[in-house]
C-alpha cells in the first residue's frame, strides 16, 4: 500500500512520460489522459488485485479502459506497474509496433480493445456476471468519459448492471466537463449523471478525482451497498498538472510544440521536487 | 424429399441443450429472442448458463464479449438482421478484433421472416461480416448439418457467425451419411463436369434439385455444399471453374457482397469463367411469406434449371 504522498509522486511521473510520448509521438489524447491519470493510479498501485508478470491469473481484479482514446495514460501506468519495460514507451505512434493510439490485446495488461466509445460497460457487465456466476470475489473496475455518456449502448448495460444486481462492478466517470468540440453541457446536456445513474439503480457517490485520499477511500470501500452495481463520478480537470493545458477543450487532441513540450515539463518537474 | 418436422433453428436449441449439459462453461445470451431462437428449454434446464438482457443487441454483444473473457464459451442468439446491423460496432470491435470466444447465431436469416418485411430480413449480414477478420461464418442447410456446426462451434475457441433459417426445411444430409464438415472446406453433393452449382444455407436444397432436374437431360452438374463461407475453400472453386467452366451461385442474400461476390473474387483472380450470380436484387423485397419470396425470386429447382439451361446455350456457342 502506498501513501498519498507516493501516489503523488508516481502519479507526477507518469504524467511527465504522458507529455513525453505525446511530444516524441506527435499526436494523442493528452488533456483526458491527464484528467484520469490519478484514478488509473490508484487502481493499479493501491486497489487492485493484480499481478504484472501474470496478467491472464484467473483471480485478478479487472480494469476496462472505455475511454479508450485517453490512452498514453493507460500505458505509462501498464509500465510503470511492471507490465512491460518502460523503455518500450518510445515505441508509442511508431510504425509496426504494439502501441496503437487505442488500446488493444497486443500490449501486456489490457483487458479489451477499446476506442469505440460506449463499449466498455456492457464488457465491464459480462465480466462481472462471469464472476458472480463463478461466485469468484474479485471486482471489476470500468473507466468511462463524461462525453461517452451520450452513447445509448452505455444506458442498456447500466440497466443491465442493475438488474442482475452487480455489486462487483464499480464504474468510474472522468467527469471533467470537456469534450472535443467544447463543453459538455454546450455539445449534449448532461444534465444530473447522479440521478440518472441513481434512476437506474446504482449507488453513486462524487469524489475529486485528483485526491488520493478521496479516491481510496471510494474505492476501498465497494460494494457500498449489497445487491447495488457502484458508481464514482470523479470530478477532474482535463489537462491537469499542466496549466496551460488545464480545462481547455484544444488540449483534447491538440499536438505540443517544442515550447509547449519544455513548459509542460519545467512545470511537471518543479512539482515532482514539490511531491519529494 | 421429405421436409423435416423441425427447423434448424430447433436443431440449434437440442444440440446446445446436450452439449451444455456436460460443458458448464456454454453460455446463452438473448435479447427477448428466446422463444424466436426456441431456447426455452436451455433457459428451463440451465438457468445458470443463460443471460436474458431485454431488447437490447448492442449490450448483449458487449455482455457476451465480457462473459468470454471470463471463461465462458458464449452463444449469443437473436435475429440475423439485428445482429448483423444494429450492433455491428461491437461485433466488431468487442468480438473480431478481440478475437472473443462469441458465437452470434443469427437467427430466422435472409427472408425467414417473410411478410414482416425488410426490416427483419438481413441480406446485408454475409457481406457485412465477410470483412471482419478472424470472424468464421457459417450457413447450415439442413438439421443433420445444423446440429454438426453447433457442435463444431462449442468445441471451437474463437469468433463466429452462424446464420440459419426460420422454417422446417427439407432434408439434404441423413445421419446414415456421416459427413463430417471441416471449416474450408465445401462439400460436393452432386458430381458433375458441365457446370457448378455453388450454394449455400437454405439454397442448397433446391440447387440439389436443379441439378437433378438436368440429369435427366443429360446435363450434368457439380453441386457444392458452401455451408462455411469464411474460411472459404478457395480449391474447390478453382476446380470448379477449371474443370466445368461455368458457375452459378445461389444465396439467400442480396447479390452484392454475399457468396456470389466470395466465389468471383476467387474465380476472377484464378480461372476467370463465366458466372452466374444468383439472389435478391438491389430492391427491397415485396410483401409475402419466405416461400413465396422464393418462387418470386427464382429461387425454386425448377428456375434454378431454366436459368442453367439458358446459360448452358450460351456456353456451348462459345
Amino acid at each position: 500500500m502506498y501513501s498519498v504522498e507516493q501516489l503523488k509522486y508516481i502519479s507526477t511521473d507518469i504524467r511527465k512520460k504522458i507529455i513525453e510520448i505525446a511530444h516524441s509521438a506527435k499526436g494523442g489524447h493528452i488533456g483526458g489522459s491527464l484528467s484520469s491519470v490519478d484514478i488509473l493510479v490508484a487502481l493499479y498501485f493501491n486497489i487492485m488485485k493484480h499481478d504484472p508478470s501474470d496478467p491472464s491469473r484467473l483471480d485478478r481484479d479487472r480494469f476496462i479502459m472505455s475511454k479508450g482514446h485517453s490512452v498514453e495514460g493507460l500505458y505509462c501506468v501498464l509500465a510503470k506497474a511492471g507490465y512491460f519495460p518502460e523503455a518500450m514507451l518510445s515505441e508509442y505512434g511508431k510504425f509496426n509496433t504494439i502501441f496503437y493510439g487505442h488500446p488493444t490485446l497486443k500490449v501486456p495488461g489490457v483487458e479489451m480493445p477499446t476506442g469505440s466509445l460506449g463499449h466498455g460497460l456492457s464488457i465491464a457487465v459480462g465480466m462481472a456476471l462471469g464472476a458472480k456466476r463463478d461466485k469468484a470475489t474479485n471486482r471489476i473496475f470500468v473507466l468511462m468519459g463524461d462525453g461517452e455518456q451520450a452513447e445509448g449502448s452505455i444506458w442498456e448495460a447500466a440497466m443491465a448492471a442493475s438488474h442482475y444486481k452487480l455489486d462487483n462492478l464499480v464504474a468510474i466517470i472522468d467527469n471533467n466537463n470537456l469534450q472535443i468540440s467544447g463543453h459538455i453541457d454546450s455539445v449534449m446536456r448532461l444534465s444530473s449523471l447522479r440521478q440518472k445513474y441513481e434512476a437506474f439503480g446504482w449507488n453513486v457517490v462524487e469524489i475529486d478525482g485528483h485526491d488520493f485520499h478521496q479516491l481510496t477511500e471510494a474505492l476501498n470501500t465497494t460494494p457500498w451497498k449489497a445487491g447495488m452495481p457502484n458508481l464514482i463520478i470523479a470530478h477532474t480537470i482535463k489537462g491537469r498538472g499542466v496549466s496551460f493545458m488545464e480545462n481547455s477543450a484544444s488540449w483534447h487532441h491538440k499536438v505540443l510544440t517544442e515550447e509547449d513540450f519544455e513548459r509542460a515539463m519545467d512545470e511537471l518537474n518543479h512539482s515532482e521536487k514539490e511531491a519529494i | 424429399m421429405t421436409p423435416s418436422k423441425i427447423s434448424c433453428r430447433q436443431s440449434f436449441s437440442r444440440a446446445l441443450c446436450n452439449i451444455a449439459q456436460k460443458n458448464k462453461n456454454i453460455y446463452v445470451i438473448t435479447s427477448d429472442s428466446k422463444g424466436s431462437a426456441t431456447l426455452e428449454n436451455f433457459e428451463k434446464a440451465y438457468p445458470d448458463q443463460f443471460v436474458e438482457v431485454g431488447i437490447a443487441e448492442q449490450d448483449a454483444i458487449g455482455i457476451g464479449a465480457g462473459l468470454a473473457k471470463t471463461g465462458k464459451r458464449v452463444f449469443v442468439c437473436g435475429p440475423a438482421s439485428f445482429y448483423s446491423s444494429r450492433c455491428l460496432d461491437q461485433v466488431k470491435v468487442d468480438v473480431a478484433y478481440a478475437h472473443s470466444d462469441v458465437k452470434i447465431i443469427g437467427i430466422s436469416g435472409g427472408v425467414s421472416y417473410g411478410a414482416l418485411g425488410s426490416t427483419h430480413h438481413s441480406l446485408h449480414d454475409i457481406a457485412v461480416m465477410r470483412t471482419l477478420p478472424g470472424l468464421a461464418i457459417y450457413l447450415p442447410c439442413d438439421n443433420y448439418q445444423t446440429t454438426a456446426i453447433t457442435e463444431l462451434l462449442a468445441n471451437y475457441s474463437g469468433p463466429a457467425y452462424m446464420r440459419m433459417g426460420r422454417n422446417p426445411v427439407a432434408d439434404v444430409y441423413t445421419e446414415a451419411s456421416g459427413v463430417v464438415f471441416m471449416p474450408g472446406k465445401a462439400n460436393k453433393l452432386h458430381e458433375g463436369n458441365d457446370c457448378t452449382i455453388i450454394a449455400a444455407g437454405e439454397m442448397v436444397q433446391p440447387s440439389l434439385g436443379a441439378a437433378m432436374l438436368l440429369e435427366k437431360e443429360g446435363i450434368r452438374v457439380r453441386v457444392l455444399d458452401f455451408w462455411s463461407i469464411k474460411p472459404l475453400d478457395a480449391d474447390a472453386i478453382v476446380s470448379a471453374a477449371r474443370e466445368t467452366g461455368l458457375i452459378i451461385t445461389v444465396e439467400e442474400h442480396s447479390i452484392f457482397g454475399g457468396l456470389g461476390a466470395a466465389v468471383s473474387e476467387v474465380v476472377v483472380q484464378t480461372v476467370p469463367v463465366p458466372m452466374k450470380i444468383l439472389g435478391l436484387p438491389d430492391e427491397w423485397a415485396p410483401s409475402g411469406s419466405s416461400r413465396e419470396l422464393f418462387e418470386y425470386y427464382g429461387f425454386t429447382a425448377e428456375k434454378i434449371s431454366d436459368q442453367i439451361r439458358s446459360l448452358m446455350k450460351c456456353k456451348q456457342r462459345k
